[in-house]
């Protein structure tokens, strides 16, 4: 029944690691596409700067009466100075023969001698650079000269922008992964909500309930809750098809043992002749016998079954009894045994009525008949914190000690029986009962005088 | 006293007729639940025998409608399903009580005298015989006026006899009527039972002969 549902993960969990890593990669791209945009930008920006200045000194670049002037304008550098704090450095050469600015500085690699503009990366005085080439052919008295102008920044406040908006990317990145986080737990949460709701309502329902889940549930669950209704609707047709089947089996044993005992009866009360008696006794015995032996059989296998589906409820116990007792007095009378009950208030337990019933009757019906006639049968009550014990008590010829230990093992019949009919299921049906309430069942003899003295014990409620 | 019996079962039904009338009663018998509901409209009975599976409906279905129709004869279910089988049983229904097939008569008898005892007022089957009285209903014996307490079996002896005065029964028979089958009882069990009865019955106008070898017979002074 119980058996351990082998689990595979949490879908909870599932998709919890799957929405967040996929955040975290998100937020990862996000950063990086930012801060590589950004860089770009900045560098773009930085590389115009420096064209726009390189530009503008060789626009000022002229000859005067033979003599190349540059008359180097103050916004080529002012311009720069806008950018950043960076060192700026420059250097002009006429025919690659070094003119003015700083000698060493190297200059960006032109792939053809007269292409337009060049920008390159490169170290200088231990700093990096971004430097820019440019060249203007001039011609001086018809001579060509050869113009070239390269203007260097470090790119020191630019690495400084740049760290400070990766900081920022980086808070949006972290921002954006937060709330994508919450986003995340709240829509595991929420889909597995339907799924828990839909475990609770199932397992709070008691064995019998069988109804099919009327709770509107989402689209993706209709499946496998439509699934579920179905296999209760099975299992509820199957159950109450045992239960049908069980009751209908011993109506058709019985129904022709009754018109075949009752026959057998009426003749043994015309016949005379001795052996036509003994042989009619023989066979109410034996119509008897299977009939009882039928009986217990299936209320064994109705029990069995019923223990397995318990349904119980708040019954006082000693009402129940008491109705009990009254409908087994007239038995009793005719081997006038009286049946006394111990009166008092009501004692609640929580069971299965019908079962608790039957497993009382089958004790009672044994004390009258392993009982001589005229005795007494007692039932009373014995309390301790936590259990009720349900005594009978008779004047009989009690158990056997060797045989105490296997009376409620099925079928097993003790060595007191004489000529009593039975089936050896009465004290199992009443042990099986007990235990599926999580009591117990015990079989003694009375401490003083003959009997035995049987005890229900059932957890208090 | 007037029964009905309700059994589909021939067989079965007559020989629970044929046993209510060995002791004296009177039984109207019914096949279904229609003739039921006939019998039921035209006679008044004292105790209705209700079989609970029928060809034409089930028996709980009769007894639900009877009782809602506050009819108040007591009902004996018989029925040959289990107990344990049925979540809401025929005394929940208004049965006064139920018997499984097969039974004894003598556990049915029992119940019957049972059920109508507890049913109290009306009912009485008084027979008189001089200084004695018997009522069958209430199992009470009184000799002149003085009421006995007798033992069921004492009690059950005695009815055998009165149910047939003057005749003659077999120690055999008396065994038969009085244990029930599972006792292994000897003959001479039922002598005990005989002297304990004349002992009740000492001052009374009836008195049990023995007759040598033959068994013992009921006589009235
Ligand atoms: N009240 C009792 N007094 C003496 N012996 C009993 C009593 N109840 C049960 N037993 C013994 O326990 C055995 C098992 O009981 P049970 O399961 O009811 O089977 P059954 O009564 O059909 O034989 C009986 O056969 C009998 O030997
Ligand atoms: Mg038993």
């Amino acid at each position: 029944m119980t058996d351990r549902v082998r689990e595979s993960g949490s879908i909870r969990r599932r998709l919890l690691v799957q929405l967040l890593s996929g955040a975290g990669i998100l937020a990862l791209i996000l950063f990086l596409v930012v801060q590589d945009f950004t860089k770009q930008l900045a560098e773009e920006n930085q590389d115009n700067i420096l064209r726009a200045s390189v530009t503008s000194v060789l626009d000022a670049a002229a000859v005067q009466n033979g003599q190349i002037t540059i008359d180097i304008p103050y916004s080529a550098f002012s311009m720069l100075g806008n950018v950043s704090d960076d060192r700026v450095f420059y250097k002009i050469t006429q025919n690659s023969k070094f003119l003015t600015g700083y000698d060493s500085l190297p200059e960006a690699k032109l792939a053809k001698p007269l292409a337009q503009l060049q920008v390159s990366t490169a170290n200088y005085l231990g700093e990096e650079v971004r430097l820019v080439t440019s060249t203007r052919l001039l011609s001086n008295a018809g001579v060509p000269v050869l113009i070239s102008v390269t203007i260097a920044q470090t790119r020191n406040g630019q690495k400084q922008t740049l760290a400070f908006i990766s900081r920022r990317v980086s808070m949006l990145g972290f921002g954006f992964f937060t709330i994508a986080a919450i986003l995340t737990v709240y829509s595991a949460q929420s889909t597995v909500r339907p799924l828990r709701r839909l475990a609770a309502s199932v397992s709070r329902r008691g064995p019998q309930d069988l109804r099919p889940v009327a709770a509107p549930v989402p689209r993706e669950m209709v499946p496998l809750v439509d699934a579920l209704n179905k296999f209760m609707g099975r299992l509820k047709k199957s159950l109450s098809q045992s239960e049908e089947f069980i009751a209908e089996a011993a109506h058709r044993v019985r129904t022709p043992l009754a018109t075949l005992r009752t026959q057998a009866e009426l003749t043994l009360h015309r016949v005379e002749r001795d052996e036509t008696r003994e042989a009619l006794r023989e066979m109410i015995r034996a119509i008897d016998e299977s009939s009882r032996a039928a009986g217990q059989l299936l209320d064994h296998a109705m029990v069995t079954f019923r223990t397995d589906y318990l349904e119980v409820q708040k019954l006082d116990l000693r009402e129940m009894v008491c109705g009990l007792v009254e409908n087994m007095r007239p038995v009793a009378d005719l081997k006038d045994i009286f049946v006394e009950l111990e009166s008092g208030s009501a004692i609640n337990i929580m069971g299965d009525p019908i079962l608790i019933q039957n497993a009382v009757r089958n004790l009672i019906d044994n004390a009258i008949k392993y009982s001589p006639v005229e005795s007494m049968v007692k039932l009373s009550f014995t309390y301790a914190s936590d259990i009720i014990g349900l005594i009978i008590q008779d004047e009989g010829i009690g158990f056997p000690k060797e045989d105490r230990a296997n009376l409620t093992n099925r079928f097993v019949r003790g060595s007191n029986v004489g000529g009593r009919i039975g089936s050896g299921l009465g004290l199992t049906i009443a042990d099986d009962v007990v235990r599926a309430h999580g009591g117990s069942l015990s079989i003694e003899n009375n401490a003083k005088g003959n009997g035995a003295c049987v005890t229900l014990y059932f957890p208090s409620c | 006293m007037r029964y009905l019996l309700v059994e589909d079962n021939l067989a079965l039904a007559k020989a629970i007729l044929d046993r209510l009338s060995l002791n004296g009663h009177v039984a109207d018998h019914a096949t279904s639940v229609e003739t039921a509901h006939d019998f039921l409209r035209v006679s008044d009975y004292d105790l209705i025998l209700l079989d609970i599976m029928l060809p034409d409906g089930d028996g709980r279905q009769l007894l639900k409608e009877y009782r809602a129709n506050s009819g108040k004869t007591p009902i004996i279910a018989l029925t040959a399903r289990s107990q344990v089988s049925d979540r809401v049983g025929v005394l929940d229904l208004g049965a006064d009580d139920y018997l499984t097939k097969p039974f004894d008569f003598s556990e049915l008898e029992a119940r019957c005298r049972a059920v109508i005892r507890r049913q109290g007022g009306a009912a009485q089957n008084i027979k008189r015989f001089g200084n004695t009285v018997y009522d069958g209903v209430s199992g009470k014996l009184s000799v002149n006026d003085v009421s006995l307490r007798l033992r069921n079996r004492e009690l059950r002896l005695l009815e055998v006899f009165i149910n047939a005065p003057d005749q003659l029964f077999s120690k055999s028979k008396l065994v038969d009527r009085l244990f029930s089958h599972e006792d292994d009882v000897a003959e001479n069990a039922i002598e005990v039972y005989v002297a304990r009865l004349r002992k009740q019955l000492e001052s009374s106008d009836l008195k049990i002969i023995t007759e040598r070898g033959m068994g013992y017979r009921l006589s009235v002074l």
